[in-house]
């Protein structure tokens, strides 16, 4: 009885936030648009009895997935998407893997105040901190100001409402979830394999390359995933810093809900969305699951 | 000495393979080697021996390039290799903690060094194969480090280090994280290999009984400086200072005042109402000197009545006995207060032993018995 309440509890938690959400989110999807209160239809009725029941299923279809592949929009946006995660997902690793080796090898009493500094932003709104980064990135904003200033630049570049601010937004929000798993790694890394490598004819670089890459492989990984899956899906960076010229899924997703007032057509894409982050959550959890074998 | 006896410290002409001139090394204000010279030749098993914090670490941290020398110079070779990078020296290193490879294999491991050489594949296959012959490894050639046990990973390690034939391989306490049993066999084994492939080894460690088995010569160290240097044997018979007699094995030391009494002997007088002892020294006191005999438990010899022919000869009683199995040091307690022990061999039964607690003995020792220090 209390096994079967332990295993109850875990499992009504997916049920209610999980599998709940899914199937109405599925069933909007299947719908029909309507101007009406739901804005879809068909709706449940369970006063219509098995009758009811039966037309209900009937007028279900898959029009809306169908009319996803019609429209170029969605799968340009769902490309422009995967891009936009890779090669965020790329900046950020480039970015990550300096500072997370910095902080695992500086000294022992800085550590914490090194992981401090990482994880101090995040006491402040992430909203809050995308919307500052419109101060930096404007065209009269603390960035062109300063590059002006020192003669660098005599034109202010332009950044803001480009691919690249949604770069540098996507990059310095998801930066700690790549430096977090990989610095937990590194910090593992026992200093005398490197010696060892040194010893047996390794030059510095050699030993970075053959040791400590391969043996950080599990905190790259981990932080690659922890940065490619919020990013695909990411709405709020490229609606406030990337400008109508960045097409993400995220933001047609948030554009046929409330703009358009189409929630079938949204709801086919969310499930689109979620059969695409599906493959990586997966692979995700499977580099988690060696890690820990490997760990035993 | 055997004229094939080897021991190129004591030939003159011969040249060191290792060479520390006036090393000192300092980290920050610590002073972890101080002023210290030190000749290690070709093929020697050489022992760096020392309480943790005396400097042998950072000695093989030099060698090994990790480390270099504040002062003075340290040659291979004749040549001065302070400031080369441990990827340039013809030095490898077996790792207190064997540093394997987690990600490789144990054949990959073997390999590593060999593959940095860009030695063709088939050498490098021959000598992976061989050593892993070497080091009976050849079942496990394929597992990875947290596949194997705690020996077979040491001997993955001495494999790994050898693999390149360094002119010198350094053993940073190589059997620590062995229990005694396996260690004791594997002590064996390390000698066996280093007569083998004829490289010369330097080891270091904390364990005394370690250093005496495996060593043509041991450095026993304290503080940063070298205390003595020399051959197990007369590191134990002969020790030149209180530190080392006192370091190496179990030891009484006495203390008292010197003075000259025939050729090389000494009288000492160590105690009031006690007769005075006599010992041989090398080393000359002059009358009133302080001198500290040295002498080993093993060359006291305990009896239940004053032997006649006995020149040193003291009246005790037994305070403690210690039953080791093959042997019991008897730790005996004189009307001064000293506490003497002395150690028989239990070649009777423990039913049949001689003397038991609180018994009245009788403890005596030769001339030449103890050492007599002067520091």
């Amino acid at each position: 009885m209390r096994r079967f309440l332990l295993i109850a509890i875990p499992y009504a938690w997916l049920l209610a936030l999980f599998l709940v959400p899914f199937v109405i989110v599925l069933k909007i999807s299947l719908s029909d648009t309507a101007l009406a209160i739901p804005p879809y239809t068909p709706t449940l009725d369970f006063a219509g009895g098995w009758a009811g029941l039966k037309s209900f299923f009937a007028d279900l279809d898959l029009e809306n997935f169908v009319w996803l592949t019609q429209d170029d929009l969605y799968w340009k946006a769902y490309l422009s998407s995967l891009t936009i995660a890779l090669i965020s997902t790329v900046l950020t690793l480039m970015v990550g893997y300096p500072i997370a080796y910095g902080m695992a090898r500086a000294p022992e009493e800085w550590r914490a105040t090194l992981m401090m500094l990482i994880i101090l932003p995040f006491w402040t709104s992430f909203l809050i901190r995308v919307y500052s980064w419109i101060g930096i990135l404007s065209q009269e904003g603390f960035l062109n100001q300063f590059l002006l200033w020192t003669g660098l630049i005599s034109e202010p570049l332009i950044i803001l409402n480009t691919k690249i601010a949604v770069y540098i937004g996507i990059v310095y929000t998801y930066l700690p979830f790549m430096i977090l798993p990989i610095y937990a790694a590194l910090d593992r890394l026992d200093e005398s394999l490197i010696e060892a490598a040194e010893d047996l004819g390794c030059s510095r670089l050699s030993a970075f390359w053959l040791v400590t890459v391969p043996l950080s492989k599990n905190g790259i990984v981990a932080g690659c995933f922890l940065v490619f899956i919020p990013a695909l899906g990411e709405f709020v960076i490229p609606s406030l810093l990337g400008g109508s010229g960045t097409l993400m899924i995220g933001k047609v997703l948030w554009e046929e809900f409330f703009s358009n007032r189409d929630w079938p057509v949204a709801s086919a894409v969310a499930i689109v969305l979620l059969l695409i982050l599906v493959v990586p959550i997966m692979l995700f959890q499977r580099n988690q699951q060696k890690q820990a074998e490997a760990e035993q | 000495m055997h004229a094939t006896t080897f021991a190129p410290w004591e030939d003159p002409e011969a040249k060191p393979l290792i060479r520390f001139q006036n090393v000192t090394k300092r980290f920050g204000t610590f002073t972890a080697i101080d002023n210290l010279s030190l000749d290690i030749y070709e093929r020697e098993f050489f022992a760096l021996l020392g309480p943790s914090g005396c400097g042998k670490t950072t000695m093989m941290r030099m060698l090994g390039g990790f480390e270099n020398p504040t002062e003075g110079r340290i040659e291979l070779s004749g040549q001065d290799i302070s400031g080369v990078p441990p990827n340039k020296r013809a030095v490898n290193m077996m790792f207190q903690s064997y540093a394997l490879f987690p990600h490789l294999s144990v054949w990959d491991n073997i390999a590593f060094g060999l593959r940095r050489d860009r030695m063709p594949k088939i050498d490098l296959e021959n000598r992976v194969a061989e050593m892993l012959k070497l080091t009976r490894l050849e079942k496990f050639a394929k597992r990875k480090p947290h596949q194997i046990s705690g020996g077979q990973r040491q001997r993955v390690a001495l494999a790994r280090s050898l693999a390149k034939a360094p002119k010198l391989l350094l053993l940073d306490e190589p059997l620590g994280a062995l229990d005694k049993k396996l260690r004791q066999d594997t002590q064996f084994e390390l000698m066996d290999i280093q007569e083998k492939t004829g490289t010369t080894f330097v080891i270091v460690t904390h364990d005394q009984e370690e250093a005496m088995t495996v060593a043509s010569r041991v450095a026993v160290m304290d503080e940063g400086r070298l205390m003595q240097v020399a051959t197990p044997d007369r590191i134990y018979e002969t020790p030149d200072s209180v530190y080392v007699a006192d370091f190496i094995g179990d030891v009484n030391i006495i203390e008292g005042t010197a003075t000259p009494d025939g050729q090389d002997t000494y009288r000492i007088d160590w105690a009031e109402g006690q007769e005075p002892i006599r010992a041989t020294s090398a080393h000359p006191f002059a009358t009133g000197d302080r001198c500290y005999l040295a002498i080993r438990p093993e060359k006291v010899t305990i009896s239940a009545d004053r032997p006649e022919a006995a020149i040193n000869a003291v009246k005790g009683k037994v305070l403690d006995i210690a039953y080791l199995g093959n042997i019991s040091t008897y730790h005996v307690e004189l009307p001064s207060g000293t506490v003497i022990k002395a150690q028989t061999a239990n070649t009777r039964r423990i039913s049949r032993r001689s003397f038991t607690w609180e018994d009245s003995v009788w403890l005596s020792w030769t001339v030449t018995g103890g050492v007599l220090l002067a520091e």
